[in-house]
């Protein structure tokens, strides 16, 4: 080994850790060439998205446990959620990760200007996701859709307040003749919300029906956790291509954010049916 | 890699500069990259937090002298053996070997110059250190006392609130504890896969780098499961979401299968890394090769696959239906063959050879003996009808102790004197480190066996008061306790005093034949002057003993 690569060896150690190990001299000294820093980078991402599966799973079992021991709750409580929001918000992200997609290809071939470009859009749509999610959350908070403990549906919402009724049996016999006259995919349900009349659940809420905002807020409420992760990582690597650490021989941070970007939304391309698309 | 220019390696008087002496000052130490200074730093915290743990267990014991009130209360009690269990879980077995030992031979034992990630380690370092202090923050300040599995619904009881501090301060040490363990499992995954030396394909691998690689494996795809379940317990007591709680149609017996989920992998965390160490002192000071290489490796990678199929084995009483208690009683017995599979090895390997009766073999000797009696015992309860008559009984105590003290502890143990010379650099004296092995021998089976005994005539564990009946068998315990506890103090004590008048030790004072054993003692910063030769790693006729250095050296 020269001299230089050993000083620059001391350098490596001598600067102090950032808390993220892609950070620093382009290739870290460890590391026999570019080539094996970047798979050793892309593997290591790919293990931690397989973490992250992992520790989302427990919030899926918790879903399917509920689903099958208490269909009910799903079936009233998912009424409370706007699939017109969820829609878009569904839309925000998938283009999101075209744009990130789109960066990681701007680094590979060196065009910064695009790079930079696309990063901003892309964290300009997880920021619209975040605002879309303030409006929902919103919404539920002034309901008193909460989670089981806090869970108050306020008594301004007639359906709410009804008590169990021939009435509520109509209006079950409205809502499914509604349902079945539509069809059954999403664009069906942004049109039907955009008739604009208050979508509440029907009827009265079922027994410990406040676990389904339980479950609707652990899994979203998780997810936007990624979601603002995922805003901290695009940042960094924004200001990293404004500087222009990023080209053909070297754009492996983009691409591991770019893997770790696409797991935020696959969650959610399953959350948004889950929660809001169910009957 | 050619040799390191001597004005970098070398200073002025020609002394070689190794990883100790590279730099000084404590930033040099608190900021460092070097998976060697980090595996100390490890060794040093997690031994801390062992002897910890130990003085629990010691306040333990002596409270169980005598029926009734002895030393503490009641309420005392119950914290002390939350406490005993969950440091010694997640702040030493769980980082022990692997963070400590496994943090400082795995590169070298690649023929690597660090981790693939060096900052993430010092990360998972400062993780372990920030989850400590939580723990710590549980026990000084307020009264933690769920047992070390936090079951509900006694930890998410919510008109309890005098204990919201308590669980959620200890929850959130597990949790970035977890992160902590993932991280390091992570890295030495990609270590492992792409940092292997040219020549060093995976069936050239020491056996301790395959058993760091399962046990990084199960760190990796088990311990997210336990990050998100003690976060949901977080979140069911400040929010109260209902998961676990039955006022809201919640299931308190979901919470098991989350937390069993994880800890039973994670009890595979705690023994596999130990499998690869034993693999490592049974060759090198029978200085015969291993027997039966492949079947080891496979069988690591076997138990940490098997391993995630067994965690209703904890459930047999919990109410679980009768045919998941059956399939999960017969997939926990399959796991004996690939456990049994390596103790057979091992036996093998010893089988006429010419062995050094060393500290680290006395060691491993006493692993085996003690880990076939853990897992032995771990059939009786894998049994449906006899775990039931011995389920949270002391048996259960006794089971996992001779697996996780037995095993985990003495490997520790056995290990530590073994790769001591190549981490300071010093010889320790033979004699005390012998002692410590016998003392930790027998004050383990004094301690534990006794409560075979009570378990199997009905004491349960966790209890502060008991029968007379059962007080000779608790005392016997306690006397071993302290044996084990001076076992441990003289191991400590030997290592320390080496620090301090050991002789200088050889590049290879064992004649290992892996690639540890090549660079000097204690390594340099870059771990290997010019590159190591990739040879079998367990092939001893390569090896002479060389009179003037104490040590082995390489013939060809």
């Amino acid at each position: 080994m020269s001299d230089h690569a050993v000083a620059e060896t001391t350098d490596a150690h001598a600067s102090h850790g950032h808390g993220h190990h892609e950070h620093g001299p382009f290739q870290a000294h460890h590391f026999e060439t570019p080539k094996q820093q970047f798979d050793a980078g892309k593997f290591g991402m790919w293990l931690f998205l397989v973490q992250e599966v992992l520790f989302f799973s427990g919030l899926f079992v918790f879903y399917a446990i509920y689903r099958i021991n208490h269909p009910e709750i799903f079936e009233w409580g998912h009424q409370a959620l706007d699939t017109t929001y969820g829609a878009i918000n569904t839309i925000v992200l998938l283009f999101s990760s075209l744009t990130m997609a789109w960066a990681v290809r701007c680094a590979q071939l060196g065009k910064k200007n695009g790079l930079v470009f696309f990063l901003v859009v892309t964290l300009a749509c997880a920021g619209i996701f975040l605002g879309v999610k303030y409006v929902e959350y919103s919404a539920k908070f002034e309901h008193g859709y909460l989670w089981a403990r806090y869970f108050n549906p306020t008594s301004d919402n007639p359906h709410v307040a009804e008590p169990p009724s021939i009435s509520k049996e109509v209006d079950k016999v409205v809502e499914k003749v509604e349902s079945d006259l539509g069809d059954h995919s999403a664009a069906a349900h942004d049109a039907h919300s955009a008739e604009g009349h208050h979508h509440g659940p029907v009827g009265p809420p079922p027994p410990n029906a406040g676990v389904f905002f339980s479950i609707y807020f652990t899994m979203t409420g998780l997810h936007a956790i990624h979601v603002i992760a995922g805003i901290v990582a695009i940042t960094w690597i924004l200001v990293r291509s404004v500087k222009g650490h990023f080209g053909p021989m070297y754009f492996g941070p983009v691409d591991y954010v770019g893997l770790y970007w696409h797991l935020v939304d696959l969650v959610w391309i399953y959350l948004f049916p889950m929660l809001y698309l169910i009957e | 890699m050619a040799t390191v220019d001597t004005t970098t390696t070398y200073s002025p008087d020609s002394k070689p500069v190794n990883y100790l002496t590279q730099s000084h000052g404590f930033l040099s130490w608190a900021m460092t990259l070097d998976h060697k200074r980090i595996g100390v730093m490890y060794l040093v915290a997690t031994s801390v937090a062992f002897l910890l743990g130990g003085t629990f267990a010691i306040l333990l014991r002596t409270e169980l002298w005598a029926p009734g009130h002895t030393i503490v209360s009641h309420d005392t009690y119950n914290q002390l053996f939350t406490l005993h269990g969950a440091v010694m879980v997640f702040l030493f077995i769980i980082p022990g070997i692997p963070a400590a030992l496994g943090n400082f031979m795995l590169p070298i034992m690649l023929g690597a110059k660090d981790v693939a990630f060096p900052r993430l380690n010092l990360a998972s370092f400062y993780f372990w250190c920030v989850g400590a202090l939580f723990f710590l923050s549980a026990l000084l300040l307020t009264g933690l006392d769920t047992g070390w599995t936090f079951y509900t619904p006694y930890s998410t009881t919510e008109y309890n609130t005098s204990k919201d501090e308590a669980i959620i301060a200890a929850t959130m040490g597990v949790f970035v504890l977890g992160f902590s363990s993932i991280f390091t499992g992570l890295n030495f995954l990609v270590t492992i896969h792409t940092m292997r030396p040219p020549g060093m394909g995976w069936f050239h691998m020491p056996l301790f780098l395959w058993a760091t690689y399962s046990t990084a494996l199960i760190q990796v795809l088990a311990t997210p499961v336990l990050a998100i379940t003690v976060l949901l317990i977080i979140v069911e007591r400040l929010m109260g979401i209902g998961i676990f709680n039955p006022v809201y149609g919640g299931d308190p017996v979901l919470y098991q299968h989350f937390f069993w989920f994880y800890s039973h992998p994670a009890v595979y965390i705690m023994i596999l890394p130990a499998f690869g160490v034993i693999s490592e002192l049974i060759s090198v000071n029978c200085h015969r090769h291993i027997f039966g290489y492949r079947f080891i490796a496979y069988s690591s990678v076997a138990i940490a696959l098997l391993g995630f199929l067994v965690w209703g084995h904890h459930m047999f009483t919990s109410g679980q239906s009768k045919i998941a208690s059956v399939v999960f009683s017969a997939i926990t017995f399959s796991i004996a063959i690939p456990s049994a599979v390596k103790i057979f090895n091992w036996l093998a390997t010893m089988y006429k050879a010419s062995i050094s009766f060393n500290a680290p073999f006395l060691y491993a000797l006493s692993f085996m003996f003690l880990f076939t009696i853990g897992g032995l015992t771990g059939l009786f309860l894998s049994t449906l009808n006899t775990d039931v008559h011995l389920h949270d009984t002391y048996f259960v105590v006794a089971h996992f102790h001779y697996v996780m003290v037995g095993g985990s502890l003495t490997a520790f143990f056995g290990g530590l004197f073994h790769w001591w010379p190549k981490i300071s650099g010093k010889m320790y004296s033979e004699f005390p480190a012998k002692v410590s092995a016998f003392l930790v021998f027998i004050g383990f089976n004094l301690t534990f066996f006794p409560q075979f005994v009570m378990g199997t005539r009905g004491m349960p564990r966790r209890y502060y008061n008991y029968l007379p009946e059962f007080q000779s068998f608790h005392q016997w315990s306690t006397i071993g306790a302290y044996v084990l506890g001076l076992g441990a103090i003289v191991a400590f004590a030997t290592l320390v005093h080496s620090m301090f008048r050991g002789k200088k030790a050889p590049t290879n004072p064992w004649g290992g034949a892996s690639l540890e054993w090549q660079c000097p003692s204690p390594p340099p910063l870059e771990n290997f002057h010019e590159a190591p030769t990739v040879g079998d790693c367990y092939d001893y006729d390569r090896l002479r003993y060389d009179e003037k250095t104490e040590g082995y050296v390489m013939t060809k």
